[in-house]
């Protein structure tokens, strides 16, 4: 009987998610994608086995490298080197694609675009129907930003995928990043998913007393109502940490403990970045 | 016993949370040296409460304190050198793990006591490795605390007052919303940690663990003592565990397939 009536109703079209839907969809991605990135920092790569300050420190002369070459096949070497580093780090190409690569020419893309077509310069080829002309400099220009893009935004997310996330902050101190900076840095990330899991229960316990779909308004208003508890809940949440840091005897002044040990590896690391990075500078300086 | 041995001298203290709420309410009492106490009581009975005054965390509103024959006010915690003595001699595991792991890794965590005591880098690091080895955690050393289990959490809590070796120690609520397995290790530990030197003051309502865990204990209701005793002798006395929402009644069935109504324990109470 009750599969007869199953049967008898039509599919229902399937609906638009709705922001609750949405808003919980996109919380377990975001813890999913971190604990994806956990995973990542501890395999046994290259880059996994560098002090992280020798990574910070490396990546970011490769970064300024890529961005103040401006040679197309210096940059284009780097970009070349950038996707070896990630293959000895046993990072997967389709993490770069999906992570990096099309979600940067994406948007550089639609920055570069319409420079094709406003560059002044030598034509190249007219748009049919439009009528609008493509230089070889608006081509050019499009070129070295979109490989730039492309090339220092690989290397910042190797740096972020191979590196616990808790040892790129504390690698920032050699930058000279002040030690309370570095630890309020720390905490957020530490409360970001608690504060995430706590938002997704509140936003699943709703989705399981809630029938049908809610008007507009009313979405808003329930999602109003859940900013302030979870404002309210992180009011209290802050209050407690604070008491249970000065239970353990915290008077105002941070401290923290650098358990970074450089070894001969990583002094060679350290050089070799370095080289890299010189070379490139040099070379793509015309 | 004389009032030098009391690591604890509560007397007539009241707490109001933001003037209108009485979490405390005329509370007194004395706890010697090296005892194991248990403080029992339904929520919002004003256990925690008692806990934060006895850690310095939150100071009565009349009435007074005193720890180690110190009063404890705000004004004495405004002296550095009270204050490191005092969060060196007494530790407070918070019931909610997450508040108190504020750290990015587990490492950092048990390491954060001693940084702020200045102890010095290298006596640091050893000390750290050897409470992660004695908690068997060494393996959890460069997790984020955001991927510990609930057990887990508990232990490197633990851990992360132990290592400035307290005289004593505070615990709320040790097993609340752990599984069975991770109940029975901090219960465990609880019965094997001070050897009757170290005084271990524990809230809880988890009436199974009572016996095991305290040589002596208060019952509080409302924010009041309305007992104090052998936890024997307490436990035995239903009427007072009901009337302060220890123990309930409700209907449920025998092994001789009767239904009846009486006040019982859940865990490890026998039916038939």
């Amino acid at each position: 009987m009750a599969v007869a009536e199953a049967k008898s109703v039509a599919p229902a079209r399937r609906r638009r998610k709705s922001f609750v839907e949405r808003t919980i969809i996109g919380l377990a991605e975001a813890m999913e994608q971190s604990l994806y990135a956990e995973e990542l920092a501890q395999a046994d790569g290259m880059l996994q086995r560098i002090d992280p300050r020798v990574k910070v420190v490396g990546m970011l002369a490769l970064l300024a490298a890529a961005a103040l070459s401006r040679n197309i096949s210096v940059i284009l070497g780097l970009f070349a080197g950038a996707l070896l580093l990630a293959r000895m780090s046993q990072v997967p190409l389709r993490t770069l694609v999906s992570r990096v690569w099309a979600p940067a020419l994406l948007f550089t893309g639609m920055l570069a675009l319409p420079a094709i077509f406003i560059t002044p310069g030598q034509p190249m080829a007219r748009l049919p129907i439009l009528g609008w002309t493509i230089t070889a400099q608006g081509v050019s220009g499009a070129t070295y930003l979109i490989t730039r893009v492309e090339t220092a935004a690989t290397f910042s997310l190797l740096l972020i995928l191979c590196t616990p996330w808790a040892h790129v902050l504390k690698a920032l101190r050699v930058l000279q990043v002040p030690v309370v900076g570095v630890v309020i840095l720390g905490m957020t990330y530490r409360y970001i998913f608690l504060m995430l899991q706590i938002a997704r229960d509140m936003f699943e316990s709703r989705q399981s007393r809630m029938v049908g779909r809610l008007a507009g308004s009313d979405q808003r208003r329930l999602a109003g109502a859940s900013v302030g508890v979870l404002l309210s809940k992180s009011f209290q949440l802050s209050n407690d940490i604070y008491m249970a840091m000065q239970s353990r005897g915290f008077r105002g002044e941070v401290y923290t403990l650098d358990e970074f040990v450089m070894r001969r590896g990583d002094w060679l690391a350290l050089a070799g970045f370095t080289l890299v990075a010189g070379a490139a500078l040099w070379l793509g300086r015309l | 016993m004389r009032v030098a041995d009391m690591v604890f001298d509560v007397q007539q203290a009241t707490y109001r949370y933001n003037a209108d709420v009485t979490a405390l309410n005329g509370v007194s009492l004395m706890i010697p040296r090296g005892r194991r106490v248990a403080i029992m009581g339904a929520n919002g009975s004003g256990k925690s409460t008692l806990l934060r005054i006895l850690d310095g965390l939150y100071f009565p509103t009349t009435g007074r304190a005193l720890a180690f024959g110190e009063p404890l006010t705000e004004e004495r915690f405004q002296d550095d050198s009270f204050a490191f003595a005092f969060r060196r001699r007494v530790a407070l595991v918070f019931q909610n793990p997450d508040v108190q792991l504020f750290n990015p890794t587990v490492f950092d965590e048990v390491a954060f006591g001693p940084l702020q005591m200045r102890w010095p880098k290298d006596e640091i690091r050893r000390k750290v490795a050897e409470m992660l080895d004695l908690m068997q955690i060494t393996h959890l050393k460069n997790r984020s605390p955001h991927r510990l289990s609930g057990g887990e959490k508990k232990r490197v809590a633990l851990a992360s007052v132990l290592i400035l070796d307290p005289e004593v120690l505070l615990m709320d609520e040790p097993t609340a919303a752990l599984d069975p397995r991770s109940q029975s290790q901090v219960v465990d530990f609880l019965v094997g940690w001070g050897g009757g030197v170290k005084t271990v003051i524990t809230t809880t309502h988890d009436l199974d663990i009572v016996e095991e865990i305290a040589d002596d204990a208060f019952i509080f209701q409302g924010g009041r003592i309305v007992a104090e005793g052998a936890p024997a002798d307490l436990l035995r006395d239903d009427d007072l565990l009901q009337r302060t929402n220890l123990i309930h009644t409700h209907r449920h069935a025998h092994t001789d397939g009767q239904f009846h109504a009486h006040p019982h324990r859940h865990i490890g109470h026998d039916h038939a």
